[in-house]
């Protein structure tokens, strides 16, 4: 555990922030299955295929031998996901209930708690970004090119779960935090928008950008498993790290650092 | 340790608990819904700033690579609109009426023998999925410049032969309604063609409207009249289409 002294690293804006940004994607990923549900297949192009087949991933049921089974298509391999996906406690829905707000199936509620939870990311992004625009937070979410020559040792020191506790994200920190918010969020918000049949009118050369609706709408959903995959990782460093630390961190912007902290 | 089991046992209990607490909001009446819902406003201020007089994208022929897939009503029942069809529709009017100083009863010639417009369009569903098709019809600028709406009029309301429910109350009709900013868009069309052929029945013959800045339930099927209102009060649960009454988004350009 760090003994060193406590530095003041989040700032109240980054730390308000951060808490309505995970409230609102705990929402909008559990209404977005819901919506998901509506509709379980993922498709590329403009169009989703029915006298063809453009589908990379489609969730069904079908009955085999007597029984309903849950059944997942990924680029044409079939697996049996009975009990998860397609089939769950006896009903045939693509995501199970546990995964979905409403737990029960409505597309109408599904869709009003996302676009409200969208709205709010969008304002608070937004927000953020000016503010630490101005406050110079910016900066230190941008790898500089010391940070880039220490990326092989932040590596192996990670990986033998060694944990630096100073003033200053870790390359890797940077690298996980930039590519969330300047890349998976701005890259959900716009392929969330290229679904919009209204914002389609106002920019069409998005729609091409992203190869179509049916296009957006698969990138919408493999940024969704990014997004997961870094919230695996964000808490499991979180655990390593010190949670007391990080919590209070995140929470009161103090954070105890080691004694001698290897970048202060 | 313990702080990390409990932290991990509190995540573990919201993600699982998250999806029953708000089943609450499915209820329209409920507060939680009607605040949800309060995104539709903003929705649609957002989007009328951004989008004005814009056109939907089209598309090109090589595009049309599947018929339209059908939703919802695919062969309305009606006594009416069974014998209308079976005589390929010669008997039928499209009415216009309400808010208007010249009410209007055209047949499927005299619609036709107005200008038409053909637009290569992606239809969206509220589900999620899209298809593209080729609509041929009579603008509703057109219709609705003949009928001359008043002052008075806001909105126009389809209303249309199918019910797709049946309630304690007898048969729910559908109807839909947009407002003038829509109605007057040069792409909304009441198509009578699709891909080159008469509107077929699954596809809402012989009338339905395309509104192609907006999902697939707002474009009404089996249309026999169109109403200018000034409010939705006397209509349904009085949200202005048979979806809005059921909790979707009245405006419905997302």
């Amino acid at each position: 555990m760090p003994n060193g002294p406590l530095v003041y690293r989040q700032r109240l804006v980054t730390r308000i922030t951060h808490w309505i940004w995970a409230v609102s994607l705990f929402f909008l990923l559990l209404t977005g299955l819901q919506i998901f549900n509506a509709f379980p297949s993922l498709h590329i192009g403009l169009e989703s295929g029915f006298d063809y087949d453009n589908a990379i991933l489609t969730i069904g049921a079908r009955e085999v031998d007597g029984e309903i089974r849950g059944v997942t298509q990924i680029f044409g391999a079939e697996f049996d996901t009975t009990g998860v996906l397609g089939v769950s406690d006896g009903d045939v829905r693509a995501f199970p209930s546990a995964l979905t707000i409403p737990s029960k199936q409505s597309l109408a509620t599904g869709r009003i708690i996302h676009f409200f939870f969208a709205w709010i990311l969008v304002g608070t992004l937004t927000l953020w970004l000016i503010a630490s625009a101005l406050n110079g937070h910016l900066r230190q979410l941008i790898p500089t090119l010391a940070d880039l020559r220490a990326l092989p040792r932040d590596l192996a020191d990670h990986a033998r779960l060694r944990f630096h506790h100073s003033a200053h994200y870790n390359v890797l920190q940077k690298l996980a935090y930039a590519s969330v918010l300047f890349l998976a969020l701005p890259l959900m918000i716009l392929t969330g928008l290229s679904m919009s049949p209204g914002f389609n009118a106002a920019a069409p050369w998005l729609l091409d950008l992203f190869g179509g609706r049916q296009t957006a709408r698969t990138i919408h959903f493999l940024t969704m498993l990014a997004l997961l995959g870094f919230f695996a990782v964000h808490m499991a460093m979180i655990l390593l790290a010190g949670p007391l630390n990080e919590m209070r961190s995140i929470l009161t912007g103090w954070y105890r650092t080691d004694k001698e902290s290897h970048d202060a | 340790m313990l702080d990390r089991r409990s932290l991990l046992l509190g995540g573990a209990a919201l993600a699982l608990s998250g999806c029953k607490v708000f089943d609450n909001a499915s209820n329209s009446d409920s507060t939680l819904h009607r605040l949800f819902a309060s995104h539709e406003a903003l929705t649609r201020t957002a989007q009328r700033a951004l989008i004005g007089d814009r056109l939907a994208p089209e598309f090109a022929e090589a595009d049309i690579r599947q018929g339209q897939r059908p939703n919802g009503s695919v062969d309305p029942d009606s006594a009416a609109y069974r014998q209308m069809a079976g005589n390929g529709f010669v008997d039928y009017r499209l009415t216009v009426t309400g808010l208007v100083e010249t009410p209007l009863s055209l047949s499927l010639a005299e619609i036709a023998a107005l200008p038409s417009r053909t637009q290569i369009t992606r239809h969206d569903c509220v589900e999620g999925w899209s298809c593209i098709a080729k609509w041929t019809g009579t603008p509703l600028a057109t219709v609705l410049n003949l009928a001359k709406p008043t002052l008075a009029a806001r909105f126009a309301v389809f209303h249309c032969f199918d019910a797709i429910e049946r309630s304690l109350a007898g048969e729910v009709l559908y109807y839909e309604s947009i407002d003038l900013i829509d109605a007057y868009h040069p792409q909304t069309i009441l198509a009578y063609g699709m891909n080159g052929t008469p509107l077929p029945m699954a596809n809402g013959a012989p009338l339905r409207l395309r509104v192609e800045r907006q999902l697939g339930y707002k474009m009404a099927k089996y249309v026999h009249t169109i109403e200018l209102v000034d409010s939705f009060a006397t209509l349904g649960a009085g949200r202005g289409s048979y979806w809005a009454d059921r909790g979707y988004e009245w405006y419905a350009g997302i």
